[in-house]
Formats: structure tokens, C-alpha cells, sequence
């Protein structure tokens, strides 16, 4: 039985037969609607969510599946104070799978090493969320047509963007990317991700503080909010929260075939204005986000049609 | 002062000098009920100076622990006053329960009875990271 924790849980053949099954989910949808009949997903988010939970029992009920779980905390036994261990070894009793959404980093991890079902990393604290990865991958892959030689630019929150952390981790392993790191000092990307991905693995990365300077440069640009949840301290918040916004003005000197991603949601950090552009893939990226998640579910029940 | 010489029991030499005694904490050797002796800063060729460890009891020492402190270390057991193994020490690819992950976002830092368990992730520069969170030590 696999889990996927981390994003390179997954080997890079796993991660395009994932993408290949998602992509053929999307061309004939009816063919996979009884693929996962008679089985249970249980989402279980410690913290809120929109798009990863929702995208996820979308997704099961796309295959015909059935869906339990909670959407908070508060309304789990956590309240009372149950573990982690113990939550994932009850709901094991009643689901096939589980996806689990947590505040703290490493909670999934510590979950796998009880639970009898296979279980998925929604999102665990500022960590790692290798769903939105393999979502970010799809896109990427739809709208470049390669998952390969590009220049991509993060930006915004670089430090607890757990996805900006799982997508260099994924995107390292395919070859001539280069890598434009855009924020201010105190959300730059952390040390081991420079040291560990970036150096070890020989990688081309910059990191400038202004998207203005390298906005000609770049294939795909992947905005960021600047999350207050990961915040002890409010001022530092409010002091960082609107470093960077994408607007119609910043897009004067980008590629007419550049990719504006964003794993969404947004706060102010993409105009508005910028929604009606055809490079805006954002809302686009958001469905993928169910197909793969249904690509996802079907490879870790190992279920085939 | 008179620092008797070992029968039976563990010599660890060539500590750097001023880490016995973070040595002694982290081996837990305030446990044990017999004889140890901590020498500080003598005098060595090779080191300039350094610490020494006599342990006066056979015990099954952590050489994990021992090699994450420093894998320079070298262990001698005695028995009836001679040296019969020296063991080597490597970086341990795994510690557990030595040291407490510090991340506040870390799922250890709420979940009370779980391992505190770090990896090896950087041989070169000895860098070990928390596996839930992957903060470094």
C-alpha cells in the first residue's frame, strides 16, 4: 500500500501515468463515472478549506464513489483531544482512502505510519501539498504541452507556501527548468530548498525581489498569497501582505504565451483585471484539480476500468 | 586526584575537549550507579587537547548518539584491564528521541507521545532534519 506525503513519493514515470489517466479522464468522462463504485473517501480537514476538500469529494463522487469526513477541527474528535494516530486508525475502519488536511507539518506523515488505508497529504501546515502539485503539474502540462525547458518565476510567499515547496521538489526532476525566485527578504524560499534542490541537483535559480525585472523572461509565472494563517505576529502580516500584485500594467513586458498560475484563493495578489487575459490559467488550474485528484484516487485504490 | 585504570567497563577517547559532559548527558550516564570519570582538556598530539570518558561498568552503549556527536570519537571496551574491541563510530542515518524537534508548526510540538526522529540529510556538512517537518536540528 503507497501513500503520497511527499511529492516525490512519486516517481516521475508515476506522476505522468497519473497525468496521462487524468488527461484521458478529461477527454471521456462517462467511461470512469462507476470506477471507484462501492468505496469510500474520507476527507479529513484539521483546517479549512474550498478547493482542495471540495475538488476531492467531487472528485469520488465523479467516480462514483461515496464521501465522509469533517471539515474542521471542531467537529472531529481532536476537540476532545483524540491523536492524530488514533483518528486515522478509527476512520480506517470506515473508508477506503483517506485525504487529510492538517495545521501542523508532518501530520499526515505520522498518520501513514498507523493507517491500514492508503492516505493523501491534503496540505500539512506551511509544509508540503502534493495534490495542488500534481493539479499545478497538469496544468502546466496542459497548457505548455511539456513538463520540461521553461522559466518558471514563484512569487510572493516563498517561505510557508507549502505549494511553491512541493512544486520545486516535483519540478526538479525534469530536466532545463530554470527557476526565478520573486520576494521580499523575509519570505524568501527556505535554506534547504536551496541547498537540497537548487545546489545539489545543479539547478539554475535566481531570487530578485521585483517581478518588473524579470517578467520578460518568464514561461510561466506562479503567484502566491501571502497567508495570514502562517503568521504568529499580525504586524509582520499586514506589513507583507500586499508586496506583490499582478496586474494588467506588470503584464506589458510578459510572453504573449506566458501561464499565470495561482493555487488559488486569491486575495488581492492577481487584479481582477487580469482574470479576462487569456494567459490567466488560474480557474482553469482549479479543475484540473478535481480530474487529477480523480486520476489520484483511482491509482491509489488501484482501481482500473 | 587518582583516576584509576579500567577493568571492566568502556573508554571513550578523543572527545573534543569541552563535550564530555554533553556526551555524559546525552549517553544518559547519570544512570548508571558505578564509577565514571570525566578528564577535561589533557593534553593530546593529536587534538591539542581533549576530554576522555572512563566508564567502570560493561554497558551497552548508544553508538548512534556517540557518532552523532562526534564520529571522531573512539570507543575502547576493557575487559579484566586489557582493550578487547574498539568500535568505530559512523553519522547515524537516524536519530530518535536524542534530540526534540524546535518548529512550532511541527506536528511534534502537540502530539506529546510521539519519536522525535531525525534523518541524515547532508553527510558533508552533518545536517539532520526533522522527518515530519524537515526542520533541521
Amino acid at each position: 500500500m503507497k501513500h503520497l506525503i511527499d511529492p516525490t513519493d512519486l516517481t516521475v514515470q508515476e506522476i505522468d501515468d497519473i497525468l496521462d489517466l487524468a488527461i484521458d479522464i478529461i477527454n471521456d468522462k462517462e467511461k470512469y463515472q462507476d470506477a471507484c463504485k462501492r468505496k469510500k473517501l474520507a476527507t479529513l480537514f484539521f483546517e479549512p478549506s474550498t478547493r482542495t476538500r471540495l475538488s476531492f469529494e467531487a472528485a469520488m463522487m465523479e467516480l462514483g464513489g461515496n464521501v465522509l469526513g469533517f471539515s474542521s477541527a471542531d467537529s472531529s474528535s481532536t476537540a476532545k483531544g483524540e491523536s492524530v494516530g488514533d483518528t486515522i486508525r478509527t476512520v480506517g475502519c470506515y473508508a477506503d482512502i483517506i485525504a487529510m488536511r492538517h495545521p501542523k507539518e508532518g501530520a499526515p506523515l505520522l498518520g501513514s505510519f498507523v493507517s491500514e488505508v492508503p492516505i493523501i497529504n491534503a496540505g500539512d501546515g506551511g509544509h508540503n501539498h502534493p495534490t495542488q502539485t500534481l493539479t499545478d503539474l497538469l496544468t502546466i502540462k496542459r497548457e505548455k504541452g511539456r513538463l520540461d525547458n521553461f522559466t518558471i518565476g514563484l512569487c510572493g510567499d516563498l517561505k510557508f507556501g507549502r505549494t511553491v515547496h512541493s512544486l520545486i521538489k516535483a519540478l526538479s526532476r525534469y530536466e532545463g527548468i530554470k527557476y526565478v525566485l520573486i520576494s521580499p527578504n523575509e519570505l524568501k524560499v527556505p535554506d534547504y530548498i536551496i541547498t537540497e534542490v537548487f545546489k545539489k541537483n545543479n539547478i539554475e535559480y535566481k531570487e530578485v525581489s521585483t517581478m518588473e525585472e524579470v517578467m520578460d523572461e518568464l514561461d510561466i509565472i506562479y503567484m502566491t498569497r501571502v497567508q495570514k494563517e502562517r503568521f504568529f505576529n499580525e504586524a509582520d502580516y499586514i506589513r507583507l501582505k500586499d508586496t506583490y500584485i499582478l496586474d494588467k500594467s506588470k503584464l506589458k513586458t510578459a510572453k504573449p504565451d506566458l501561464s499565470i498560475l495561482h493555487p488559488l484563493p486569491r486575495v488581492n495578489e492577481i487584479s481582477t483585471d487580469v482574470d479576462n487575459d487569456p494567459r490567466a490559467c488560474y480557474f482553469r488550474q482549479a479543475l484540473n484539480g478535481k480530474y487529477v485528484r480523480m486520476a489520484l484516487i483511482m491509482t491509489m485504490l488501484e482501481v482500473t476500468v | 586526584m587518582k583516576i584509576e585504570s579500567i577493568q571492566n567497563g568502556i573508554v571513550l577517547d578523543h572527545i573534543t575537549a569541552g563535550k564530555a559532559l554533553l556526551v555524559y548527558h546525552d549517553l544518559g550516564l547519570d544512570q548508571l550507579d558505578c564509577s565514571i570519570g570525566i578528564l577535561q582538556n589533557v593534553k593530546s598530539s593529536k587534538m591539542g587537547k581533549k576530554d576522555i570518558l572512563k566508564i567502570h561498568q560493561e554497558y551497552d552503549i548508544n553508538l548512534d548518539v556517540l557518532g552523532y556527536i562526534d564520529p571522531d570519537i573512539t570507543v575502547s571496551i576493557i575487559k579484566d584491564g586489557q582493550t578487547v574491541e574498539k568500535k568505530k563510530l559512523k553519522l547515524p542515518e537516524k536519530l530518535i528521541n536524542v534530540r526534540k524537534c524546535k518548529n512550532p508548526r511541527c506536528i511534534t510540538s502537540v502530539e506529546q507521545e510521539i519519536p522525535h526522529i531525525f534523518k541524515l540529510t547532508d553527510e558533508e556538512n552533518r545536517v539532520y532534519r526533522c522527518i515530519y517537518c524537515e526542520a533541521d536540528k
